[in-house]
């Protein structure tokens, strides 16, 4: 933990798109206040490339509050750096300290393929959640909002569930590149539910068609997803879904 | 000046939205199906407007400048969202929620909106919770409610602090529903640079597709903006990197008129600014002021510890000003509450700029409940601070990780020091009682227009306002509209006025890469900011908004003179995007001060500090200045102001008072 | 008509698979551990010739024999193509890539250590296997049953021999500390009553298996079981 200023050394991936090849460039930056937030220290390094000429290290970033799950560095080996529970914009570099070498990485995965420098193209999660992550319930539809009461636990583990940012850290940080944590948080959090009930076994065997479909790696339960997950989304959401597409799959009557 | 006409129905107030419902034309399905609908924005308005009207027929085309649909800014939103359903039984009603939100925004709101807001309310908590969306629930398994600023009943529905997020994902679900479907064609990594008009109608958008850099043209028998606000144009705020006003900016300069734009919401209790170097500033949600108390020393720049300052030496101020509401005054209150204090030189932390927000005294008393439950008798202080932090945890656990993770201090140890800072804008493009702009056409939804929260809005009415747009309103109101449009034809998107509107992008995109001068474009953004920030923020006066606007004047012309774009158009290129949505900032920032400059009166988040009453509070003009301020463009920093007017039939208009 | 459709194909299939198959093999360690521990009796290896020789002739472990084949068949079959299709799925190596930070190395090493394991079995098959199914066992003890154990003597005087069953067996040992509670997670079998026991189990379960198989070639070696 540092409290006085640093002087830091980055190695970061530069490609200039998706068919470019990409290399590790070397960066200095000095004088990097330990209140910063590592994106910050990103902008001051970006303002001082524009002002020499040169291109910018583009990264995607939104929300900078740790939601919207749109930031996404590969840091020293690890999604969103050394800190748990943090995503990259809520990481400070008071975690770091003076004279520390760098690596930032995209996320790494067939299913993300790298747009450009940092950014990568997460659009497979969308395609996941279209493919079945949803109750089919349209506008107007619905009774009371305490028409069905739920249990406070079941409520609440929902939630956990669906605390889920889509932000990928599962993916890059699994060896196999495997989807399943984010996959199955969905499925849990409509699971759980009530609302849930009437698509619930279609919804797993379908989320799963279409994860495999994106060219994601196989589970094979080394618990760094959960780990490294800056909402701290649970394996048992994977037991749950796998639960889930054996009552689809040999349990059901109907096919999908 | 022109008066502008609101369409608000007739008939009492309780029985327009209804009636009007029910008399509506209607798009029968057949028809549905050939009309095409543009979407701009994919929040809580833009994805519950796109998913609804798909799922009633409609072709629907949805843009979004983010990698994904759910990451628009609405999922940082933290602390609940109001609905008038009564489960608390605490007197609450559909007029109840229609009064507070009116008080609430000094009276510069529109009645008959704000009245279907409060009715549609309950119909969205039905809707979210079906969707999935995971509300807070009591042990009994119905849902739970907490307070929210401005309100004396509990009527706030959350999911922790993470409400935002959970609404934002059951529209979001729905609208993935819908593109699964085919039924809507989604558009992410495309930022809409420009509304294409014919024939007086709005009819379709230019985009700009941010990987390729390609534009596009796309035809829409409407258009609905649902961009969010313009906090941005302050550089220092609430607001995600990206939010920006472009897209309404644009609609603007077409033709739209812009209502209200100086009504700006300072949130009370947000973490301070710690350096140059910030970015932007985070929340801490008002629901804490449920259980936090705001004080500062009674003793000028006291720089004893805060555990270490006794009681009788620490001033609530809000306690001591507003016994009646306490620590839960409206947000314009409890900010400008604080910056006096501060002012005063009673503030705390290194900057002197920041209050105590001080969890102590609740957590003790929550602990001895606990306690009791745990037939634990006669507990000492340290079991009650033990037991009660689970409480607190419980409630607002990730609001204190994140306070934790950004400043490096322990809430749970010591008080928070919180500030206020630019979070929402009430102001936005004008609409009628049926979303329409001043375009045919063309509507806005959500943060993105004026209309709902007058000069300042409650705690908790954002997401209510943004799906109340988005699933109830908009998918009846567009069919008045659309009925008339059956007989138009999809019009080629070779039309000329799509060529004249691509060229335009294209001639200001090829502008900003020529320029190639010396200086970033956050750094014209942040100047802009401080300008802003200084004299158009949460005090302002005549002198200074003067200033203000020469200033910003003279920072447009050494921005299109000197700013440096790296790269190329035809490549994924933030820098470009970040230079479009800054030179419409500096342009909308000028626009903010002629118009809180023409206020001469204090109302809501708009404090003129030459109107305000002897204890310092707002001051409102009632007969000069009860009207919307709708501006419209005529090139190049030409505004001009219609009035639009407020008229009370079922509210006694009063000095707001929260004693 | 209905069908399974992708259930064995897709990921959560492939996972099945392993996961039974896995929890097979683990039943079968249980019985093959237990009759070779029968050597500690250390009566020149009477009983466990005894032993051995009902499993070699009794035609409900013969037929069992079969379907273990097809279990282990499928269990490297289906492991080696995950293998791949894990690696395809990351086709560019990160540069820096700190695994340790949030998994075990062995959990990230299932692969390596089952091919370890896949050599070892080669190796250990036509040792004991081909031996006493097809070529046959050379002596008789005492009892005039077939001699396996002399058999077991015989190859653990060799050095070389004593240690690569070790090393297997620390491979072993390994392979099942990820393993056993990881075919449970895949089953769906996770609780947060029932996960703690079923992780201590698998834990002690790994350890003793493989101690008390890498215990036989090094207790003859050394001679302390004659």
């Amino acid at each position: 933990m540092s409290t006085e200023n640093m002087n830091l050394t980055l190695k970061v991936w530069r490609q200039t798109d998706n068919k470019a090849q990409g290399n590790l460039v070397d960066y200095k930056v000095s004088d990097v206040s330990p209140d910063m937030s590592f994106l910050e220290m990103f902008d001051v390094l970006n303002e001082d490339l524009i002002t020499k000429g040169d291109d910018p290290i583009v990264f995607d970033h939104d929300c900078r509050e740790g939601i919207c799950g749109a930031c996404s560095m590969y840091i020293n080996g690890r999604p969103h750096g050394p800190k748990e529970l943090v995503t990259t914009c809520q990481l400070h570099m008071r975690s770091f300290k003076d004279g520390d070498t760098i690596v930032v990485e995209p996320w790494r995965a067939k299913a993300f393929p790298v747009i450009k420098d940092l950014a990568v193209d997460r659009t497979a999660f969308d395609r996941i959640i279209a493919a079945g992550g949803f109750i089919s319930v349209n506008t107007g539809n619905a009774q009371d909002a305490n028409a069905i009461p739920i249990p406070k636990s079941q409520s609440d583990a929902a939630f956990e569930a669906a605390a889920c940012i889509a932000c990928g850290a599962c993916v890059a940080t699994c060896k196999n590149a495997s989807a399943m944590l984010f996959t199955s948080a969905k499925i849990s959090q409509l699971a759980l539910l009530p609302q849930g009930q009437p698509e619930r076994y279609r919804r797993a065997q379908s989320m799963v068609a279409q994860m495999d479909a994106e060219g994601f790696g196989n589970c094979t339960n080394t618990g760094a997803c959960e780990a490294e997950c800056p909402k701290g989304i649970s394996l048992e959401n994977i037991a749950r879904m796998n639960r889930d597409f054996y009552h689809a799959k040999f349990v059901s009557e109907e096919e999908v | 000046m022109a008066e502008l006409n609101a369409n608000i129905p007739e008939g009492d107030l309780t029985e327009k939205w209804t009636k009007l419902r029910s008399s509506m034309p209607l798009v029968n399905p057949s028809n549905k199906r050939s009309i095409e609908i543009i979407v701009v924005g994919s929040g809580l308005a833009g994805a519950s407007a796109a998913a609804t009207l798909a799922e009633m027929g409609y072709k629907v085309k949805c843009f979004c400048f983010q990698d994904s649909p759910r990451r628009a800014h609405s999922i940082a939103a933290q602390g609940g969202i109001n609905a008038a359903k009564n489960y608390q039984n605490d007197g609450d009603s559909t007029y109840r929620l229609f009064y507070d939100t009116i008080k609430g925004g000094d009276y510069r709101a529109r009645e008959a909106n704000v009245h279907r807001l409060a009715e549609v309310s309950s119909n969205i908590i039905d809707q979210c919770v079906a969707q999935g969306v995971p509300l807070a629930r009591e042990y009994g398994g119905l849902l739970d409610n907490r307070s929210f600023g401005g309100t004396q009943v509990q009527r706030t529905f959350y999911a922790a602090g993470q409400t935002g997020q959970q609404l934002l994902l059951g529209a979001y679900s729905s609208l993935e529903r819908q593109i699964g479907m085919g039924k809507v064609e989604m558009y992410t990594r495309h930022e809409m640079l420009d509304v294409v008009i014919i024939d007086g109608k709005a009819r379709g958008i230019i985009a700009r597709n941010l990987i390729t850099g390609e534009l596009e043209r796309h035809f829409g028998h409407a258009v609905l903006i649902a961009s969010g606000g313009y906090g941005n144009v302050f550089y220092l705020s609430t607001n995600a990197m990206g939010s920006n006003v472009t897209a309404a900016w644009k609609a603007h300069k077409k033709g739209a008129f812009f209502g209200n734009p100086c009504y700006t919401q300072i949130h009370p209790t947000c973490i301070p600014v710690s350096g140059e170097h910030q970015s932007k500033l985070t929340l801490m949600s008002e629901s804490l002021r449920n259980d936090g108390r705001i004080w500062v020393p009674k003793k000028k720049d006291d720089t004893r510890k805060p555990s270490e300052i006794p009681e009788d030496e620490r001033d609530y101020y809000l306690e001591r000003r507003y016994p009646a509401f306490g620590n839960l005054v409206p947000r314009d209150v409890a900010s400008r509450a604080a910056k006096e204090r501060c002012d005063a030189g009673y503030g705390v932390g290194k900057s002197k700029l920041a209050v105590y927000l001080d969890f102590t005294a609740n957590t003790e008393r929550y602990g001895r409940i606990e306690a009791n439950k745990h037939n634990i008798h006669n507990p000492d202080k340290a079991t009650c601070m033990r037991l009660g932090r689970e409480v607190i945890k419980e409630k607002y656990g990730n609001l204190f990780d994140m306070y934790k993770q950004i400043t490096g201090e322990d809430p749970y140890e010591l008080p928070m020091r919180i500030y206020p800072a630019v979070h929402y804008t009430m102001g936005g493009l004008w609409v009628d009682y049926n979303l329409m702009t001043t375009v045919p056409g063309l509507y806005a939804l959500g943060e993105a227009n004026f209309s709902d929260h007058g000069a300042n809005r409650l705690g908790a009415s954002a997401l209510m306002q943004g799906l109340a747009d988005g699933y109830f309103v908009i998918p009846y109101t567009i069919g008045s509209y659309l009925s008339k449009e059956l007989a138009t034809k999809p019009i080629s998107t070779d039309h000329p006025a799509f060529v004249e509107a691509e060229n335009a992008a294209k001639a200001t995109i090829d502008k900003f890469l020529s320029i190639n001068g010396t200086k970033s474009v956050d750094y014209f953004h942040k100047k802009l900011g401080k300008i802003m920030w200084e004299k158009c923020g949460m005090a302002r006066n005549a002198q200074g908004l003067t200033d203000a606007i020469e200033e910003i004047r003279t920072l447009r012309k050494e921005f299109w003179s000197d700013v440096r774009v790296p790269g190329t158009t035809g490549s994924f290129n933030p820098e470009l995007e970040k230079a479009g949505r800054v030179a419409d900032f500096i342009e909308l920032g000028e626009l903010m001060c002629i118009d809180a400059l023409n206020r001469n009166e204090s109302c809501g988040g708009h404090f003129r500090e030459e109107y305000q009453t002897p204890e310092g509070e707002a001051l409102r003009d009632d007969e000069n200045f009860s009207y919307v301020a709708a501006w419209e463009y005529f090139g190049d920093t030409q505004f001009k102001l219609h009035k639009e007017e407020l008229k009370f039939e079922n509210i006694k208009v009063a000095q707001r008072s929260y004693k | 008509m209905a069908s399974f459709g992708n259930a064995f194909s897709s990921s959560i299939g492939k996972k099945l698979i392993m996961g039974i198959t896995g929890l097979f093999l683990i039943l079968f360690l249980i019985v093959h551990v237990f009759i070779n521990s029968l050597i500690f009796f250390n009566d020149g290896g009477q009983t466990f010739n005894q032993g051995a020789e009902f499993m070699a002739h009794n035609w409900i472990i013969r037929a069992g024999e079969i379907v273990l084949f097809v279990g282990l068949l499928a269990h490297i079959y289906q492991g080696l193509r995950l293998v791949f299709e894990n690696r395809a799925a990351r086709p560019v190596k990160y540069a820096a890539y700190n695994g340790s930070a949030n998994s075990k190395w062995y959990s990230r090493s299932m692969g390596l250590l089952g091919t370890l394991l896949l050599i070892f079995l080669i190796v250990h098959l036509s040792d004991f296997w081909v031996v006493s199914r097809f070529t046959g066992i050379p002596t008789e003890d005492a009892l005039g049953k077939e001699d396996l154990f002399a058999v077991m003597v015989d190859k653990f005087q060799n050095l070389g021999i004593v240690i690569l069953y070790v090393l297997a067996m620390v491979s072993l040992a390994y392979h099942l500390l990820h393993g056993f509670a990881s075919a449970f997670q895949t089953l769906g079998w996770n609780h947060k009553k029932y996960s703690p026991i079923i992780r201590a189990f698998g834990f002690w379960y790994s350890i003793i298996i493989s101690v008390l198989f890498a215990l036989m070639p090094v207790a003859i070696y050394t001679g302390i079981i004659k």
